[in-house]
């Protein structure tokens, strides 16, 4: 007789209370193992045919111990990487509101555009007569640059931000030894608000580092740069929007001091973001700035790099530029790629090769799909959603710099957290388990529990209300003395909290094959 | 604009709750005379199709290395990369994720550095690896930096075998370091006398194996006489399939092991994005550039990781960091780890043999050609070949014949003499009729 109910269709005694599983895993969020743990080094997901017999050409110096390589099929590959990228949150799990590094939408576009075989499959060093199109496309990348930000020219070379700030500094450094002041201009000073990247770039060739101290509104003071100017300053280098989420509004005067002091401005342009379309940093009085492709122009920052991080230079520091370059010659783009074979004094070479090609194809690919309006008003929306988020908190959270309008990020410190028993790190960890990246905390230095929160022009309002919505529910329950919520938190992530403290104290780096068990069991 | 997702109504009223009258409002910190009123020059927006389009003509220009016969190396090689590495690296959480400072919602990405650092550890026969550098030669350059630092002495000794590139870059951050950089003159012959250089003054002699001639050099006397005079051996390979073949530069004494990743897992890219990897003896960790990945439990007691060692670095100690690194390669990385978890020990000799079997049956036959000279004693998938003409013009008239047949050595070294060699590399992906395609392009040339 045929069962005519089929199966059950209601929920049943379905209860709400944990039911702790065999194998540890709960549904969709799965334990995996290392590939150490399951792999097996006669295992290969590759299919090769073994070569024909031959007499190697190796001098004797073949391997021949054992690497300790584990090999999956490719079944067990795809399933192993799979489960470890849903242990991961991304931009588009989400809003991803982490201050300074701008998280905005990675389009596929530029992901299919930087895969055709005439950028992703060409060597750097076939002959340039085969390449013209890979040169069209830096040298195109180059000019929109030069133009956002009306400067003389860019160097598309280097890596990152922290290398594109290397090769500023290299810029300035090999401007003032030109000038004779090598020995003599060697402080740079930098705002205690700066990222960490700026004094260790500095120091990392010899300079001095000296801060300029904060002040109470969160803007650095003409006076305040006055006072540390000399004849030993080689430089400043000032983030604009600053890490407070403010634009300088004493730029133009910062400038000009900078310049008369005979020293140059290096802007960390790190929140460029903020303001293509609305202001050029060249109109601003800045000798160098990197950009970060990675956030500005949206090349996905694919679990920390690769970025990509171009200088755009005054025309004072132009000539310095690294090789290589694209120039044109005799109305066609060359590849200069020799020190020899430049026109100008190039301070020498940031890296192999020609720097990160598969980014550029990206930027640009975003800035085609943008154009001049879009970018303008990506800037606008970015700031209008971070200014909408602050006008929507500044009630319950506390602005270190008092309440008033910010650029693409907004700040708020731990103040209105007294005495609720719970930290930054506690109400970032609450955050996670409410389905949000947190924001950036901690930093900018300058504040007590820093809370910095880019959403980016990514988001709609829908989304940003919830966000809100969520923000001030967790900050009413904080101040509702409901401190577990945020002390034991993340409760639902793929782990609970992590201590960094152990792994710091006792440094496992890789694995290591469990000892026998007679050994294990003394 | 396809990517924003405000309407005017919701800009409208965002603005009334921030009680401004417009958004230029909230740019008023902006300088009134810096405040761009019209657009900028640069073209309007753009659809997909009309981008599409214009980049599709810009690589149309290009001639990709899988439509010719392909035999360009020096420093990045054309390798088959498995579908299944491009797929899993453009999953969301991986694409789209930032380098894991919440580790509890990066454990994807934090596992597999960790698997990363245990695979460049077991390759390169080192206690220790980091979660990566941008690249090879940059890595060098902080390789040479990081000997400073540990031996506290400043003059490095580089080897006439070192990539060019690699040089400048090292030269370049010394100058700029005010640190002292000994060059030896291009070794075509891999038969240098570096032991001669070194001494008590050197923080570090550099040492390329396979070199960029293709000579494979044999680091024990180097490293044993550098050991002596207190001085560190920086092991460097631009080829990191060749360690599946040769002896590891950990077992033959290197303290600091760096190299050029991207022949696992990485496309060719023009030259980048590629990823550097850095490995050490483990007594130097904290001397290290760079993120570090490390094991810790959570507060269930599970086993989970985040980033470590953190004081070494920028955003902790500033100006006294150990690097200013911070962003590294994440996904170049992830590319590297999931191709040799493909491959495993057994794939991965196996392509090392199929490499070096190409380039000894290429050599073999290229030695055939009249005006031809291989010059290596010693290979791995490189060698260096002397012509009875120019190599720069040859290459352009193999280029117009269809054929990319190497890189002239005087591209790297404009002005040292060495014009007439040739470098020619050979991989997994080259096939009998490449290489007949490239013996009989090269009789027409020469």
């Amino acid at each position: 007789m045929l069962n005519r109910q089929g199966r059950p269709s209601t929920a049943g005694e379905a209860g709400t209370t944990e039911h702790p599983t065999f194998t540890g895993n709960k549904a969709l969020a799965q334990i995996e193992p290392l590939i150490f743990e399951f792999g097996r080094t006669d295992t290969t997901g590759v299919d090769l045919d073994e070569p024909e017999a031959f007499t190697p050409r190796l001098g004797g110096m073949e391997r021949k111990d054992a690497i300790g390589l584990p090999g999956l099929s490719e079944p067990e590959t795809m399933r192993h990487y799979v489960r470890l990228s849903q242990m991961n949150y991304g931009i588009d799990t989400g809003l991803f509101p982490l201050g300074s590094c701008t998280m905005k939408h990675n389009a596929r576009l530029n992901e299919r555009m930087a895969r055709l075989p005439g950028f992703s499959d060409v060597h750097p060093l076939q002959p340039v007569s085969t390449v013209k199109g890979a040169l069209e496309l830096m040298n195109e990348l180059a000019r929109y640059l030069v133009t956002l930000t009306n400067m003389t020219t860019v160097a598309l070379s280097p890596k990152a931000g922290a290398h594109g700030e290397l090769c500023g500094m290299m810029a300035i450094k090999a401007a003032i030894e030109a000038r004779g002041e090598g020995k003599t201009r060697n402080v740079v000073l930098v705002p205690d608000s700066a990222h960490g990247t700026n004094p260790a770039t500095a120091a990392l060739i010899g300079f001095v580092v000296k801060p300029v101290p904060a002040r109470d509104d969160g803007w650095v003071h003409v006076d305040d740069v006055k006072k540390l100017l000399g004849p030993d300053v080689a430089a400043i280098m000032l983030t604009n929007p600053n890490t407070c989420g403010l634009f300088e509004n004493q730029v133009s005067e910062i400038a000009k001091a900078i310049h008369d002091a005979g020293a140059y401005f290096y802007c960390d342009g790190a929140n460029f973001n903020a303001i293509v379309g609305k202001a050029k940093p060249g109109d601003l009085g800045v000798d160098a700035m990197h950009i970060n492709l990675h956030k500005t122009f949206s090349t996905p920052h694919g679990g920390g790099g690769p970025g990509s991080g171009p200088v755009v230079l005054s025309a004072r520091l132009a000539p310095y530029a690294p090789v290589p370059f694209v120039t044109v010659k005799d109305g066609e783009l060359t590849l200069v790629e020799h020190e020899e074979d430049a026109a100008e004094t190039p301070f020498g070479r940031m890296t192999a090769f020609h720097g990160q090609m598969g980014m550029y194809v990206r930027a640009l690919s975003y800035m085609l799909s943008h154009g001049s309006d879009g970018m303008k008003q990506a800037s606008e929306d970015a700031v209008l959603n971070a200014n909408y988020i602050r006008a929507s908190l500044s009630d319950l959270f506390s602005q270190p710099f008092g309440d008033k309008p910010c650029m693409h990020e907004v700040l708020f410190d731990d103040t209105w957290l007294k005495d609720t028993g719970v930290t930054t790190l506690d109400f970032a960890k609450a955050m996670i388990d409410e389905g949000y990246h947190p924001m950036t905390m901690y930093f900018p230095l300058v504040v007590h529990g820093a809370m910095l929160i880019e959403p980016t022009e990514s988001e709609s309002k829908v989304s940003l209300d919830l966000f809100i919505a969520t923000l001030r529910d967790l900050a009413f329950a904080a101040k509702n003395g409901d401190t577990a919520r945020f002390t034991g938190a993340p409760y639902h992530a793929p782990c609970r909290r992590l201590d960094e403290t152990r792994a710091a104290r006792n440094p496992v780096l890789k694995w290591t094959p469990p000892a026998p068990i007679a050994e294990a069991a003394e | 604009m396809r990517y924003l997702p405000l309407s005017d109504t919701d800009r409208g009223e965002m603005l009334a709750r921030i009680g401004a009258k417009s958004v230029d409002d909230l740019f008023a910190d902006i300088p009134k005379d810096k405040l761009l009123k019209a657009p900028i020059d640069l073209p309007r927006r753009k659809g997909e199709m009309e981008v599409e389009r214009i980049l599709s003509r810009m690589s149309a220009k290009n001639m990709s290395a899988s439509s010719v016969p392909f035999f360009v190396g020096a420093g990045a090689y054309k390798h088959h990369v498995p579908a299944t590495v491009d797929h899993l690296i453009q999953r969301s959480e991986f694409l789209t994720s930032y380098t894991p400072y919440q580790p509890e919602i990066a454990q994807g990405t934090l596992q597999y550095l960790f698997e990363f650092q245990t695979q460049v550890a077991a390759l390169t026969g080192m206690e220790v690896a980091n979660a990566s550098m941008y690249d090879g030669s940059t890595g060098t350059g902080e390789a040479v930096l990081m000997a400073h630092r540990v031996t506290k002495r400043r003059k490095a000794v580089l080897s006439g075998g070192l990539h060019p590139h690699y040089v400048d870059v090292v030269k370049t951050l010394s100058d700029m370091a005010s640190d002292e950089v000994v060059t030896l003159v291009p070794d075509v012959s891999g038969t240098e006398d570096i032991l001669s250089q070194i001494d008590d003054s050197i923080s570090c002699v550099v040492v390329q194996t396979p070199d960029m001639f293709g000579n494979v050099r044999d680091l024990k006397a180097i490293a044993e006489k550098a050991h002596q005079h207190g001085a560190l051996l920086i092991a460097v390979f631009t080829e990191a399939v060749s360690l599946g073949l040769l002896q590891s530069p950990g077992s033959q004494g290197a303290d600091i092991v760096v190299g050029e990743g991207q022949s696992i897992g990485n496309a060719l890219n023009f030259g980048g994005p590629y990823v550097g990897l850095f490995a050490a003896k483990s007594k130097y960790i904290r001397q290290m550039p760079g993120r570090l990945c490390g094991e810790t439990v959570d507060a269930d007691g599970n086993r989970g990781f985040v980033l470590t060692l953190s004081t070494r670095e920028q955003h902790i100690r500033r100006d006294k960091a150990t690097s200013n690194i911070c962003t590294n390669s994440g996904l170049c990385t992830l590319a590297f780890t999931i191709h040799m978890s493909l491959l495993g020990e057994a794939g991965l000799t196996r392509l090392a043999r199929i490499n070096h079997a190409n380039a000894v049956k290429l050599a073999d036959q290229l030695s055939g050609v009249k005006g031809v000279e291989v010059l290596n004693k010693t290979f791995f998938n490189e060698f260096t070949m002397r012509l009875a003409k120019p190599a720069a013009e040859i290459v352009e008239r193999l280029a117009e014949k269809g054929v990319l047949g190497g890189v002239p050595v005087s591209r790297l070294l404009p002005g040292a003499g060495l014009d007439n060699l040739l470098l020619v590399a050979s991989t997994e992906v080259n096939t009998d009729d490449d290489r007949a395609a490239f013996v009989a392009a090269l009789k027409e040339v020469l």
